[in-house]
C-alpha cells in the first residue's frame, strides 16, 4: 500500500495494484456521513473491435451501454440495483466513449455494499429473455435521446471532426443496432473488457483502504490477464471531416459547437499537462472575463451558458465551444478575430496570471464533490496520470506554451461546426 | 446552525464547519410569486449583475472574481411554493487552502453587498441598454423552456393545474411580460423591493458566525427597510379544482411522450407531517424502490421513467414519466393503480425502504455547503427549524397507517401530455 500526498489541497490517497492487476485507489475523509465507491473499466461505446482469445471480434454499436444496464441481473434473479438501493445506498452507472462505471453512495453498510458492487460487476449473467426485454427499455432511451438538443449537438460535431473513429458514434447505439445483440456478444464483451487489470476502484469517504484492498482482493478473479487490444481504425488527421452538421430541432434559438481537432499525447504527464493548457489558454481567450466574451455578450449574441472546453475521449481529442447565438456566424468570425489578435498582440501578463488563479481556484472547488471527484481520478487513471496532480502543474505552465497551443490548434480549416436550428 | 436578526427583516443563517475547501454565501430577497411582476423579479439578479458603482462593468466583476480564486456570484431565481427567491449564491475557496492570505469571507459579504444594493446606474435610473438586453435575454430563456422536455411538461401541468393560483405562474414569467419590461419603472420598483422583502442570508463554511455577520452587517448596512409584505406566504389549495381530473394536451415535434400527473395532498395539509409526506413520496414514486419504478419501469416496461415529487410548500405531489405515445393510457392507468393499491396496504420491507431513502437523504445534507443550504431555507420558510438529523429521525418513526393517511388523502387534480405531432 502506497500513500500519495497532496500537501497543496491537504489530502492524501492509499494505493495498490492487487496481484490480478487491478488498480485501487482510496481517499480517507474522516467525518463525513456519505462514502462512494467507484468501479469501472476502460471500456466504452468506441471499443467495438477487439482482440480476443487470439482473434479479432466486431461488435454492434451500443454493446458497452447494453452491457451497463444488463450486469445489475444477478443469476439469483436479484437486480443488484434495487437491492442497493433497498439497502439505502444510490447506486447508478454510466457508460461514454471510452469508459463504463458503476458507483454508488451511501451513509452505512459500505463494506457490505462494496460487496455487492465487486460482485455484480464481475459476475456476468445474460438470458435470451432479459436481453429482449431490455431492447425495448433502451430503444425508449435512445428515442429520449433523439429529442435531446444537447446529444445532438454533440454527436454533430463528432460527426464532422472525425472521419472513421467509432467515437463519433452514439454510445447508446441505434434502435436497429441494439436489436443485433445476444448474450454471446455480452458474455464476450465481458470477458474481453471486464477484467481487473482494465478496470480501477476507487473509494472516498469515511474508509479503510487496507479493508477496501481485501475485499477486492477477496471477491474478484485472482489471475491477471492482458489488458485487452483495441482497434479505432487508422490514425485521424488533424482536419476535420466535415466544416459542418447541421440540424432542425424544436429549440428556441440557435445551438452551436465549434471545434478542433488536438493531437492526443502518448504519456499520462503529458496529457495532463496538454489538458491544464487547453483550459487555461482557452479560458484566457475567450472566457468570461476575456474581452471576446464580454462584448458578444453586451451585443446579445452570447448567454452565460458558453463554455469552452477540451474533452478527449478513446485518443480522440477536441476543443469544444458552445453555447446558444442568434448568429452563430458572428461568433466564429469573432473567435478567430480572437485568435488573429493574440497571434499579434500576444496574452495580458497580468490577465493571464489572474486566468491561473481562477483556474485554480475552480479546481478546489471541484473536490467538494465525491461522485465527481471519483469520476476525474477515475477517468485519469486510465488516461495514466493523476488528477491531484494539476495543483503542482498548473503553477508551471508558460503563457508562451498556452499561446502556442491556440495559436497551432484553432484556425480557420481546422475549426469545424456543429448547428441545431429552430425548426 | 445559529440564526440572527442582522437588520430589520435580515436574517443571517450560519452553518460553522471546517470540513469543506469551498465556503456558500447567498443572499435572497424574498416576494410573493405573481403573474404581474414575475419578470421583473426574474430579471433583477441578471440586470444587477451587469455592473456596480465599484466594479463598472461585468468584465470589471468577473477581473474581481478571478483575483478571489474563481469564486462564483451567480444569479439566483427560485421558488419556495408561492414564494419567488431572488438575490446571488458565492462560492468560493478556503482561505486555507490559498497559496496566498485573504480575507474571503470579507471580501465575499462585501461583494455580495455590493452588487445587490448599489447598481451602476445613471441618474439613479437603471441603464435602458442594459434593461433591453437582460429582457431580451430574459424573454429567451422564457423561450427556451421547450428545449428541455421534462422541465417543460412540468412547467405546464403546474400552469394549467393551477391556473387560478398564484402557483400557476412561471417562475420567469411570460415572454410578454418580460417585454415589457421598462428602465424606469423597473428602477423604481428594484427600489420597493428592496425595501420591502424579507432578506434571508446564508453562509456555510469555516469562519466564525458572528464574523460572518460583522461582514454581512457591514455589507448590508445601506439596505434600505421600510414596511415589510406582510401578506407574503403560500395559499394551500386542499381540493381538486373540479370533482373530475382535468387534462391537458399538447403536440410537439418529439419522439417520446411526457405524461405528467398533478395531484393535491388534500386534508393532510391541514396539519402537515412533513416525515410522513416525504415517505409516502418515496414509497410511491419518489426511490428506485417505489411502486413507480419497480412496477411502471421495471415490471411493466411501460416507460424509460417514471418518478414522482411533492412540493411541501403548496401541498402538491407531481408524477412525471416518459412514454411512447401509444402506451400513454397503459402507462396514466398504471400510475393511478399504483396510488389506489397503496391504499389498501404496503408491505413492512416497502416501508422501510423508503423511510431509508428519506433518512439517507437527510442524513448526506451536512456534507455540501449547497445541500445545507437549500435544506435550511426550504425548513425555515415552512416555519420548522429541526436539522437534518432530527428530520431523519423523524422519518424513521414514520408508520404504515401515517403513509396510508397521506395515501387516502391525495387526490389527482389534472393531467397533462405532451405528445408528438398527429399522434392520436
Amino acid at each position: 500500500m502506497n500513500k500519495l500526498d497532496f500537501p497543496r489541497i491537504g489530502e492524501s490517497f492509499y494505493t495498490c495494484t492487487l496481484p490480478n492487476g487491478l488498480p485501487v485507489y482510496v481517499l480517507p475523509k474522516k467525518g463525513f456521513s456519505r462514502s462512494v465507491a467507484m468501479f469501472a473499466t476502460h471500456y466504452g461505446g468506441a471499443d467495438r473491435r477487439f482482440l480476443l482469445h487470439g482473434q479479432w471480434h466486431d461488435t454492434p454499436a451500443g454493446v458497452a451501454h447494453f452491457l451497463e444496464h444488463k450486469m445489475f441481473d444477478m443469476p439469483d434473479g436479484s437486480n443488484a440495483l434495487l437491492e442497493l438501493t433497498a439497502r439505502g445506498a444510490s447506486a447508478n452507472a454510466f457508460t461514454s466513449t471510452d469508459v463504463t462505471a458503476y458507483h454508488f453512495s451511501c451513509t452505512e453498510n459500505f463494506y457490505d455494499n462494496l460487496s455487492l458492487l465487486l460482485r455484480f460487476v464481475s459476475t456476468p449473467y445474460f438470458t435470451e429473455e432479459s436481453v429482449r426485454k431490455e431492447q425495448g427499455i433502451i430503444a425508449q432511451e435512445i428515442r429520449m435521446g433523439e429529442d435531446s438538443v444537447g446529444t445532438a449537438l454533440y454527436y454533430g460535431l463528432m460527426g464532422a471532426l472525425f472521419d472513421h473513429h467509432p467515437g463519433r458514434e452514439s454510445v447508446a447505439g441505434t434502435v436497429e443496432s441494439i436489436a443485433e445483440i445476444t448474450p454471446e456478444t455480452l458474455y464476450a464483451c465481458h470477458a474481453a473488457f471486464y477484467r481487473p487489470s482494465n478496470m480501477v476502484l476507487i473509494c472516498i469517504g469515511d474508509v479503510d483502504a487496507e479493508k477496501v484492498c481485501a475485499l477486492a482482493e477477496e471477491l474478484l478473479p485472482k489471475e491477471e490477464q492482458e489488458r485487452p487490444l483495441r482497434d479505432y481504425g487508422e490514425k485521424e488527421t488533424l482536419l476535420p471531416a466535415r466544416k459542418e452538421v447541421q440540424r432542425s430541432m424544436s429549440v428556441s434559438a440557435p445551438k452551436f459547437y465549434l471545434g478542433a481537432k488536438v493531437l492526443w499525447p502518448e504519456t499520462g504527464e503529458e496529457r495532463l499537462r496538454l489538458m491544464l493548457k487547453a483550459e487555461l489558454a482557452l479560458q484566457t481567450l475567450l472566457g468570461e472575463s476575456s474581452p471576446f466574451f464580454t462584448r458578444l455578450y453586451a451585443d446579445g449574441l452570447l448567454r452565460r451558458d458558453f463554455a469552452v472546453g477540451l474533452q478527449s475521449s478513446a485518443g480522440a481529442a477536441c476543443i469544444l465551444m458552445g453555447g446558444e447565438s442568434k448568429e452563430p456566424d458572428t461568433v466564429r468570425t469573432a473567435v478567430l478575430q480572437a485568435v488573429e489578435h493574440l497571434r499579434k498582440e500576444g496574452f495580458d501578463e497580468e490577465r493571464f496570471e489572474r486566468c491561473r488563479k481562477a483556474m485554480y481556484g475552480t479546481a478546489i472547488q471541484a473536490l467538494e464533490d465525491f461522485g465527481s471527484m471519483a469520476s476525474s481520478l477515475m477517468g485519469s487513471v486510465f488516461e495514466g496520470y493523476l488528477q491531484p496532480r494539476l495543483f503542482s502543474l498548473l503553477p508551471e505552465l508558460s503563457k508562451e506554451e498556452c499561446e502556442s497551443f491556440l495559436l497551432e490548434y484553432l484556425s480557420e480549416e481546422r475549426l469545424s461546426r456543429s448547428l441545431v436550428l429552430p425548426l | 446552525m445559529e440564526r440572527m436578526e442582522l437588520l430589520p427583516n435580515v436574517f443571517l443563517t450560519a452553518v460553522q464547519t471546517d470540513r469543506f475547501k469551498t465556503a456558500l454565501m447567498s443572499a435572497s430577497l424574498l416576494t410573493q410569486l405573481e403573474r404581474q411582476n414575475a419578470s421583473a423579479n426574474a430579471v433583477l439578479p441578471s440586470l444587477l449583475r451587469r455592473g456596480s458603482s465599484r466594479y463598472a462593468d461585468m468584465t470589471e466583476l468577473q477581473y474581481r472574481l478571478d483575483e478571489l480564486y474563481g469564486a462564483s456570484l451567480e444569479p439566483s431565481v427560485c421558488r419556495y411554493g408561492e414564494l419567488q427567491s431572488i438575490g446571488f449564491t458565492a462560492r468560493f475557496c478556503d482561505e486555507r487552502f490559498l497559496p496566498e492570505k485573504l480575507d474571503m469571507t470579507g471580501e465575499m459579504a462585501s461583494l455580495l453587498g455590493e452588487v445587490l444594493l448599489r447598481p451602476n446606474t445613471r441618474g439613479g435610473l437603471f441603464r435602458q441598454a442594459w434593461v433591453d438586453s437582460e429582457k431580451e435575454k430574459l424573454a429567451e430563456r422564457i423561450d427556451a423552456r421547450v428545449n428541455d422536455k421534462r422541465g417543460y411538461a412540468i412547467n405546464r401541468l403546474n400552469e394549467e393545474m393551477c391556473c387560478y393560483e398564484d402557483y400557476g405562474t412561471y417562475i420567469l414569467g411570460t415572454r410578454d411580460s418580460a417585454e415589457n419590461l421598462q428602465y424606469v419603472s423597473l428602477s423604481k420598483y428594484y427600489k420597493e423591493l428592496l425595501a420591502t422583502s424579507p432578506v434571508e442570508l446564508f453562509y456555510c463554511g469555516s469562519a466564525e458566525p458572528q464574523a460572518v455577520a460583522d461582514a454581512l452587517c457591514s455589507a448590508f448596512l445601506t439596505l434600505p427597510r421600510g414596511e415589510l409584505n406582510e401578506e407574503l406566504g403560500t395559499d394551500i389549495r386542499m381540493n381538486t379544482v373540479s370533482g373530475d381530473i382535468r387534462f391537458f394536451e399538447e403536440e410537439m415535434d418529439v419522439s417520446q411522450g411526457q405524461l405528467a400527473l398533478g395531484f393535491r395532498l388534500g386534508e393532510c395539509m391541514e396539519e402537515p407531517d412533513y416525515a410522513a409526506i416525504r415517505v409516502f413520496n418515496a414509497l410511491y414514486g419518489g426511490s428506485a424502490t417505489s411502486r413507480l419504478f419497480r412496477n411502471v419501469r421495471e415490471k411493466l416496461s411501460l416507460c424509460y421513467y417514471a418518478s414522482s415529487g411533492v412540493d411541501l410548500h403548496k401541498g402538491i405531489l407531481r408524477v412525471l414519466s416518459g412514454v411512447e405515445f401509444s402506451r400513454r393510457q397503459q402507462a396514466q392507468d398504471e400510475i393511478l393503480a399504483q396510488l389506489e393499491s397503496i391504499r389498501s396496504g404496503i408491505t413492512p420491507e416497502e416501508l422501510s425502504d423508503a423511510r431509508r431513502s428519506v433518512a439517507n437523504a437527510y442524513r448526506t445534507v451536512s456534507d455540501s455547503p449547497a445541500a445545507l443550504e437549500s435544506f435550511w431555507l426550504d425548513q425555515l420558510l415552512r416555519g420548522e427549524d429541526y436539522d437534518a438529523e432530527t428530520c431523519a429521525a423523524l422519518v424513521e418513526n414514520v408508520s404504515a397507517a401515517d403513509v396510508l393517511a397521506i395515501a387516502e388523502s391525495v387526490q389527482c387534480d389534472a393531467i397533462y401530455f405532451l405528445k408528438g405531432e398527429g399522434h392520436e
